[in-house]
């Protein structure tokens, strides 16, 4: 880690990925969140805008309706409710595509 | 030579060659309604267990063909000793004997008609007895870790199975396979979303092809046949859900993290068959669902499974120690007792990939020389039969 011991609360697969999984509990609105890619484990800043629990997921980027959350490098299901950058992403703003 | 080539364990040498980690002496019911004959011997002779079920009368084709290959798998695993089995009536009863007796091991069969459940239950338990005496006479012999077939399933599935223990697992298969191991991947419905990705880890374009023609098959014969509703409430399960998965997709896509970064398959399994001679990675078409898909791949010859979950599944088997493996902190906190590897070092970047996968190459080690599982220690059974359709 390059920031010493501090323990990331977000962690995002890919580069290329536009979602972060929370994996500390806990994690309240306002948290200046340590984010850690782990293909490569380089890190990034980003606050938190809702109460997420851990194992859930946060945007890094505003979405807007009929975007595509990635993640894994991969297509992982459609936004169905405009979501903003640092905000909560989960069944209740995506959806698969496929049914 | 890798640093893995010299680990041995011991284990038990089987009369066909194979190696076992366990020793059990199993009672085994054709059908359901010879579940109390078989507990009662079970109860009668100390060191033996029944595996009662719900299934055996009445089914016909495929259905029945694969439920008397995962009693025959059942029976033939090398951590069963020894086998009796019983049934309602002498001709499938046989046949699941004979299925067994072509390992070499000690099998007998007995049917409770026309001698009822107490004079067979008496009969059963005199051999059972002698079984007992002879199989806790087995030593355990050293054996290369190669020898060791390990399969694979996860359970209660979130983000952290993703992140951290399925890939725990697929390191684990990258260093290995190439020792010469068996393994065994599944859960054809939860591929879905990754099927794209799953078909480029077949090792040949036309084993790939016949794994996507499998895929589908569940996809039209099953899934599109039966669903009621947008499979919304099914796929990601609640219990994904609350740990954080959205989507089929995300789900599948963390569940295949389980053969690792290079591993690939080299052939496809019918439910609970047997790799038939070739060392290597296979996937076994299979329920998602945790006891039968464990069931079917312990009937398959499998000796260890190793099982990544997030929100604590807690699933056993009664002949197959499986390993428990966790990267969620809150998981560990409040079902540690559940938990044989904990990797969730992994989400606070304290702990490598490749420490995570020594570290479950050292469990499986520890397992096969006989540690008890958390699941064995807390006494899960689960022996779930796959029941393909309605019985005639």
């Amino acid at each position: 880690m390059a920031e010493g011991q501090e323990i990331p609360h977000l962690l995002v697969h890919e580069h290329a990925d536009n979602v972060g999984v929370v994996v500390v509990e806990g994690l309240t609105a306002g948290t200046d969140m340590l984010c850690c890619v782990t293909h490569d484990n380089s890190t990034f800043r980003l606050t938190a805008k809702a109460d997420v629990p851990i194992g859930h997921k946060i945007a890094l980027k505003d979405f807007s309706t009929g975007d595509t959350a990635i993640k894994y490098g991969e297509d992982i299901g459609k936004i169905i409710a405009d979501i903003e950058k640092g905000g909560h992403l989960h069944t209740h703003n995506c959806k698969t595509k496929r049914w | 030579m890798s640093k893995y080539s010299n680990l041995t364990v011991k284990a038990y040498r089987r009369e066909n060659g194979r190696v076992g980690v366990r020793n059990h002496v199993v009672i085994l019911p054709l059908d359901d309604i010879s579940n109390a004959a078989c507990e009662a011997v079970a109860n009668n002779i100390k060191g033996t267990m029944a595996i009662p079920h719900a299934y055996g009368r009445l089914q016909f084709g495929e259905d029945l063909e694969v439920h008397f290959r995962t009693l025959i798998g059942t029976g033939s695993n090398p951590n069963v000793a020894a086998c009796l089995v019983i049934g309602i009536e002498p001709s499938w009863t046989q046949r699941v004997v004979d299925g067994i007796a072509a390992t070499g091991k000690p099998v007998t069969g007995f049917a409770i008609e026309q001698n009822g459940d107490l004079k067979t239950i008496m009969d059963a338990s005199r051999v059972a007895k002698e079984y007992v005496h002879a199989a806790t006479e087995l030593q355990r012999e050293e054996c290369s870790i190669s020898e060791l077939w390990v399969s694979t399933k996860c359970g209660e599935s979130d983000t952290t199975t993703g992140l951290g223990s399925c890939p725990t697992v697929g390191n684990m298969y990258d260093k290995l396979l190439p020792e010469g191991i068996y393994g065994c991947f599944g859960e054809t419905s939860e591929i879905t979303g990754a099927e794209h990705i799953c078909q480029k880890r077949a090792v040949t374009e036309e084993v790939g092809e016949r794994w996507y023609k499998m895929w589908k098959a569940y996809q039209d014969d099953v899934i599109f046949a039966h669903q009621t509703d947008d499979l919304s409430d099914s796929q990601p399960t609640k219990g994904n859900i609350e740990g954080g998965l959205t989507t089929i997709e995300e789900k599948a896509l963390g569940n295949l993290e389980k053969i690792g970064r290079t591993s690939q398959f080299i052939d496809i399994l019918e439910p609970a068959e047997q790799p038939n001679g070739t060392p290597g990675l296979y996937f076994m078409d299979s329920s998602s669902a945790a006891a039968e898909c464990v069931t079917l791949m312990a009937a398959g010859g499998y000796v260890i499974h190793t099982f990544p979950t997030g929100q604590g599944n807690v699933v056993g088997n009664p002949i197959v120690p499986v390993i428990k493996i966790t990267a969620n902190p809150r998981t560990v906190r409040t079902m540690s007792e559940h938990v044989d590897v904990d990797v969730s070092g992994i989400l606070r970047r304290e702990m490598t990939l490749d420490d995570a996968g020594d570290e479950l190459i050292d469990m499986i080690v520890r397992t096969a020389n006989g540690r008890n599982t958390a699941a064995e220690a807390l006494g899960h059974r689960e022996f779930s039969m796959t029941k393909l359709y309605r019985s005639a």
